[in-house]
C-alpha cells in the first residue's frame, strides 16, 4: 500500500486494542446512505517509475523555448545550493513554528529574512510573507485603510500602470470591504503616471496610493514626486516594487521626503523558479509606526529562561487563530519554503552580487532594444527609462507575431493588447541576466523573419 | 549566530552572479539607489553551512513523529518533488502560450477531475493558494450567489464555536457578520440552537466534518436541511478531509462549496509554514462564480487540447485571487500524489488515518489520560483533556507538550479547539507505523509519572532543545523584528 506501513498483523493487533473486528466498524457513526461508492474519475495507481515517465513526457512537451516573457514572473539563475538546502526535509517537512523551542531553525531563518527584506526595501520591518504579489497588494490596501485612521474616505488611488492581474485580484479581494479603488490614468507618451493626472484629486481625502516601480510596462515612475504628492494629501504610500530592481533602484523607504509607508511585491525574482506561477511569495514591509496593523506572521528576537537569545512568533494578537473575527487578515499558512529559498539566495548574492545581477538585466534589455528597433517598424512604445522590461510597438498585431514567434521556439513577450485596448500592436518584452548575446540574436532573426512573413 | 554576524565587507559567493557591475549611466541619478542594502557578504560555503545547521534546529516529519492535530502531517513523497522539479515544469513561464503548456495543463485538468470525484462536487478551481484563501473564495461565491438573486438581506454566516479561527476571520473579510453556533457535550452541533439562529438573514454556515472535536457530525443531513430551508448555503472547510477521503463525499452530505488543503490531504509539504494550496469545489448553484483561471478541455479524448478558461468564459466569476494560477508547483505535487494513490489507495487514506487515531486514543485512555469524547468514535484525530493533571499536579497541557519535545516527539496541537480545557488535539495520520505511535504512548505514560513525582521538572521542560522556553512577553513588548548593524 503506497505510503501506509501497516502489516496485516499490525492491523489485527490494533483492531483488538480498539475492540472492533474490522476497519469498517470504525465508520459506524457515519450514516450509511452517505458512504461513497467507487471513484470513477480517479484512475488506477501508477508506480513511481511509471508516474515519472508520464511526467517527463509532459514536462518535455512544454520545455525548450527561449523565454522573453516577464509580466510578473522572471527567469533568473538560481544557484544550485539554494534549493538543495531549502528542500532538506528539516525545512521542507516542518510546519508553522508553533513549538518555538523545536523550530529555532525556521524561526531564525525567517528573522534573517525579515532583516534582509527590510534593508532591501529600506524599511523598518518586514513580515514573514504573504501568498504572492497580487494578493499581497490587496493586503497592503486593507492595511493602509486600517492604519490611516485620519482618513475617512477609504479611497485608494491605483495607477493604470499597475499590473492588470494585480488590479483585478485587488478588486476581487477587497470587494466586500467598502473600499473605493480609483484608477489613475497613465500618460500614453511616457507610459507612466504623471502628476498632472493626479490634479483632480489634490486636496481630497485620499487614504492611500499605490506607486509601482518599475511599473507594469517596465517604465520607471517618478516615485519621489508621486510619494511627496500623496503624503501632501495625507495618504499612505504603498510602494509596489520588483525586489531584484531594488538592488540598483532607489528603495521605497527612501522615496521622496518621507519614504513610502508600506512596501509590497512578489519575492519570486529572488531565487524562486517560475514554475507556472507559483509557489511564489508576497513580501511586505512597513514603518514601525504601523507594524501593529501588519497582516501575517512576524518573528521576533527574544531570550529564553536562561537569557539565551532565541526567536518566536510575536504580536500574534493580530492573527486569526487568536482574534478570530477581529483579526487583521484570515491568512494562516503562507509561503515559508519560498521564503527559505529567497533567504539563502540573498545571502549568497550579497549586496554587490544582487546589484550586478540586476544591472545585467538592465544592460541586456537595453541591448535587445537596440537590436530589435533596428528592424523596420519596431519601436519603443514609450519615452523615458525602463529597467528590465520594455514595451515595443510592432508593425503587426502583437498576438499574431507572438504566435509565429512561438512556432520558432521564441516566447517573445506579453501581448499588451490583452489588457490595454490601445496597445494591440505592442508587446512587453523582458530580458534577464540569463540571456546571452546569441539569445538576443536568435530573437532578432526570428522577429525579422516573422514580420516579413506577416507583412510580406 | 546570525548570518549577518559572519559577514565581511567585500566577501562574495562569486560563482553566483555576474562578476562585473553594470553600466547604469543611462539612468537618471534620481532613480539610482544611493546606499547599498545591508545584505550579508559571505562565501557559498558559509551560507550552506549556516543554513544546513539551522535546518538541524527544526523538528519535521522527516525527522520526528509530528502528530499536530488538524494539520495532517503525513509523509510527503519524494516522487512528487522529483516530478515538480523536472526542468520543463519548473521553468515554464505562467504566461507561456497554450502551444507550450499542454503538458502542464493536462495535469491540472486531470487534477480538477479527480478532485471533483472525491468531493462529489460539480466544478473545481485550483487557484486558491492556501486553505484560508480557499475559504475566502468559497464565502465570496456564497456572497455572489445571493447578490445575483438580489437577496441582499443575507448578512450572517454561522460558525460552530469549535471552528478554526480562519472561518470567522474569512466571513468578516467577505463582509458578513459572524454568529456562533453552540456545540453539544458530545461534540455535535446543537441543532435545536441552530434552528433558533437561522432565518432570512442567513447567508450560510461554515463547518468541518469531522469537526474540530475529532468526531463525525452525525446530524449533518438535518443541518443541511435546516440551512437550505431558509435559503442559506453550506460551506465545507476541508481541513479534516483526510478522515473521510474516499469514504464520504462532502457533496453527498449536502455541502454547496468547499476547499481542500492539498498540503494536508494530498501530502504536499508544509514547508515550515507554506506554501499550501486550497482549491475550491462547488455544486451546481455556484458554478458560475468559480475563481479564475480554470483549465478547460476540448477535442476528443484521443487528441485532447487544453486551454485556460478566464472571465470571458465565466463572466460571473468572483475574479482572480493571485497574479497567475496560484501555487501551481504544489498542485503538480498533489496531482502526482493522487496518481500514485490511484482509486484503490484513495479510500485507504481515510481508513488507516482513522485506524491509527482510534488506536492511539484507546491506548492513551488505558495509560490514564482522559478522552474529551470517550463515548464517540475517533475520526482521523482525537482530543485528550489534561484538566485532571492540571488540577492534581499543576502540570498543564502546555507543560506536557513541551516535555514531549525532550522525548524527541513533536507536540500535538494544544489549546484547540478552545471549548475543551487543557486539551491536546492528536492526529497521527495514516503514514505512521504502530511502532512510532507506541513510542509516543510510552512517552506520554512516562510524562504522567514524572508529573506525579516531579512536577517542577515537567513545568521547566524542554531541556534538550537549542533553547529553553522563550520570553514571549519580552518579544512583544521590546519588538526586535530585524537585525541592525
Amino acid at each position: 500500500m503506497p505510503f501506509i506501513p501497516h502489516t496485516e498483523q499490525d492491523v489485527q493487533e490494533m483492531l483488538e486494542t480498539i475492540g472492533v473486528s474490522s476497519i469498517e466498524d470504525l465508520f459506524d457513526e457515519i450514516p450509511p446512505q452517505l458512504r461513497a461508492g467507487e471513484l470513477t474519475q480517479v484512475p488506477e495507481a501508477l508506480s513511481e517509475m511509471d508516474m515519472m515517465r508520464r511526467m517527463r513526457e509532459r514536462a518535455a512537451q512544454d520545455d525548450g523555448a527561449l523565454c522573453f516573457i516577464g509580466a510578473g514572473a522572471y527567469e533568473h539563475h538560481i544557484p544550485a545550493a539554494v534549493w538543495d538546502v531549502a528542500t532538506r526535509g528539516e525545512f521542507m517537512t516542518a510546519y508553522t513554528p508553533y513549538q518555538a523551542e523545536a523550530s529555532q531553525g525556521t524561526l531564525q531563518l525567517i528573522y534573517e529574512y525579515q532583516s534582509m527584506m527590510a534593508t532591501l526595501m529600506a524599511m523598518d520591518v518586514s513580515n514573514a510573507s504573504l501568498y504572492d504579489g497580487a494578493s499581497g497588494l490587496a493586503e497592503a490596501v486593507l492595511m493602509a485603510v486600517r492604519a490611516n485612521r485620519k482618513s475617512k474616505s477609504r479611497k485608494i488611488l491605483v495607477p493604470g500602470t499597475v499590473h492588470p492581474s494585480y488590479r483585478s485580484a485587488l478588486e476581487a479581494i477587497v470587494e466586500a470591504q467598502n473600499i473605493e479603488i480609483v484608477e489613475v490614468e497613465w500618460d500614453q507618451q511616457s507610459g507612466t503616471t504623471l502628476l498632472d493626472a493626479l490634479g483632480p484629486f489634490t486636496g481630497e481625502d485620499i487614504t492611500g496610493m499605490v506607486i509601482a516601480q518599475p511599473n507594469f510596462f517596465g517604465q520607471l515612475e517618478d516615485v519621489n514626486a508621486l510619494t511627496d504628492w500623496a503624503h501632501a494629501q495625507k495618504a499612505l504610500v504603498i510602494g509596489l516594487v520588483n525586489p531584484m530592481a531594488m538592488a540598483v533602484l532607489e528603495a521605497p523607504g527612501n522615496w521622496g521626503e518621507k519614504g513610502a509607508d508600506i512596501a509590497v511585491g512578489d519575492g519570486q525574482p529572488l531565487g524562486v523558479p517560475m514554475a507556472s506561477g507559483g509557489p511564489y511569495y508576497g513580501f511586505m514591509c512597513c514603518t514601525s509606526a504601523i507594524v501593529r496593523q501588519m497582516p501575517g506572521r512576524l518573528i521576533g528576537r527574544t531570550v529564553d529562561l536562561d537569557g539565551k537569545p532565541g526567536y518566536a512568533l510575536t504580536l500574534q494578537a493580530r492573527e486569526q487563530h487568536i482574534r478570530r473575527s477581529k483579526a487583521t487578515s484570515n491568512i494562516c499558512t503562507n509561503q515559508g519554503l519560498a521564503v527559505t529559498a529567497s533567504t539563502i539566495y540573498m545571502s549568497m548574492q550579497g549586496p554587490d552580487g544582487l546589484a550586478n545581477t540586476a544591472g545585467a538585466c538592465y544592460q541586456n534589455t537595453q541591448a535587445l532594444v537596440e537590436k530589435l528597433t533596428s528592424i523596420e517598424g519596431v519601436e519603443k512604445a514609450f519615452s523615458g527609462h525602463n529597467f528590465h522590461e520594455v514595451a515595443l510597438t510592432l508593425p503587426a498585431k502583437a498576438s499574431a507575431v507572438l504566435e509565429k514567434l512561438a512556432e520558432r521556439e521564441v516566447l517573445g513577450g506579453f501581448d499588451l493588447g490583452l489588457s490595454y485596448s490601445s496597445l494591440e500592436n505592442t508587446v512587453l518584452v523582458c530580458v534577464t541576466e540569463t540571456k546571452t548575446d546569441s539569445d538576443l540574436e536568435v530573437y532578432k532573426l526570428a522577429l525579422a523573419d516573422v514580420l516579413t512573413e506577416l507583412n510580406g | 549566530m546570525l548570518i549577518f554576524e559572519q559577514s565581511r565587507s567585500g566577501r562574495k559567493a562569486t560563482a553566483q552572479s555576474p562578476a562585473a557591475a553594470a553600466d547604469l549611466s543611462g539612468l537618471p541619478e534620481a532613480f539610482i539607489r544611493k546606499e547599498k542594502p545591508a545584505l550579508p557578504e559571505v562565501s557559498e560555503l558559509q551560507a550552506i553551512r549556516h543554513y544546513t545547521n539551522l535546518s538541524r534546529k527544526n523538528f519535521s516529519i522527516d525527522t520526528q513523529f509530528y502528530p499536530l492535530g488538524s494539520c495532517t502531517m503525513k509523509y510527503n513523497p519524494r516522487g512528487a518533488l522529483a516530478a515538480a522539479t523536472l526542468p520543463g515544469i519548473l521553468n515554464r513561464h505562467p504566461l507561456a502560450p497554450e502551444s507550450h503548456s499542454q503538458g502542464f495543463l493536462s495535469c491540472m485538468y486531470e487534477l480538477q477531475e479527480m478532485l471533483k470525484d472525491v468531493t462529489g462536487m460539480k466544478g473545481v478551481s485550483l487557484t486558491p493558494m492556501a486553505g484560508a484563501q480557499g475559504e475566502f473564495a468559497g464565502v465570496a461565491m456564497i456572497r455572489a450567489y445571493h447578490q445575483a438573486r438580489n437577496d441582499d438581506a443575507r448578512t450572517e454566516i454561522l460558525v460552530p464555536s469549535a471552528a478554526h479561527g480562519t472561518n470567522p476571520a474569512t466571513a468578516v473579510m467577505c463582509g458578513f457578520k459572524v454568529r456562533e453556533v453552540p456545540v453539544n457535550s458530545d461534540g455535535d452541533v446543537d441543532v435545536d440552537a441552530l434552528k433558533t439562529l437561522v432565518g432570512p438573514q442567513t447567508a450560510g454556515i461554515m463547518m468541518t466534518n469531522p469537526s474540530t472535536c475529532g468526531v463525525f457530525e452525525r446530524q449533518i443531513e438535518e443541518i443541511a436541511q435546516v440551512i437550505h430551508d431558509v435559503g442559506g448555503l453550506l460551506y465545507y472547510d476541508g481541513a479534516n478531509l483526510n478522515a473521510i477521503l474516499g469514504k464520504v463525499k462532502p457533496g453527498d452530505m449536502g455541502f454547496d462549496v468547499m476547499h481542500m488543503n492539498l498540503h494536508k490531504t494530498f501530502a504536499t509539504p508544509h514547508g515550515g509554514g507554506g506554501p499550501g494550496a486550497g482549491p475550491v469545489a462547488v455544486g451546481e448553484r455556484l458554478l458560475p462564480y468559480l475563481p479564475t483561471p480554470i483549465v478547460g478541455k476540448e477535442g476528443s479524448d484521443d487528441a485532447p487540447s487544453y486551454r485556460w478558461l478566464t472571465d470571458k468564459d465565466i463572466p460571473e466569476t468572483i475574479g482572480n485571487l493571485s497574479a497567475f494560477m496560484g501555487n501551481a508547483g504544489i498542485l503538480i505535487r498533489a496531482y502526482v500524489y493522487a496518481v500514485m494513490l490511484g482509486k484503490g489507495g484513495m479510500h485507504r487514506v481515510g481508513e488507516y488515518a482513522t485506524l491509527n487515531a482510534n488506536y492511539m486514543a484507546k491506548q492513551l485512555e488505558k495509560a490514564g489520560f482522559q478522552l474529551a469524547y470517550p463515548d464517540r468514535r475517533a475520526t482521523h484525530e482525537f482530543i485528550i483533556t489534561l484538566s485532571k493533571q492540571t488540577k492534581d499536579y499543576g502540570v498543564n497541557a502546555m507543560d506536557v507538550a513541551k516535555r514531549l519535545l525532550d522525548y524527541n516527539l513533536h507536540a500535538p496541537t494544544t489549546y484547540f479547539p478552545l471549548l475543551v480545557p487543557e486539551c491536546h488535539l492528536i492526529e497521527p495520520t495514516e503514514t505512521e507505523s504502530k511502532e512510532a505511535m507506541d513510542e509516543y504512548i510510552a512517552a506520554m505514560a512516562s510524562i504522567l509519572k514524572e508529573a506525579e513525582t516531579d512536577a517542577d521538572m515537567v513545568r521547566g521542560a524542554p531541556y534538550t532543545q537549542p533553547v529553553k522556553r522563550l520570553d514571549d512577553v519580552k518579544a512583544a513588548r521590546e519588538l526586535d523584528l530585524a537585525w541592525k548593524a
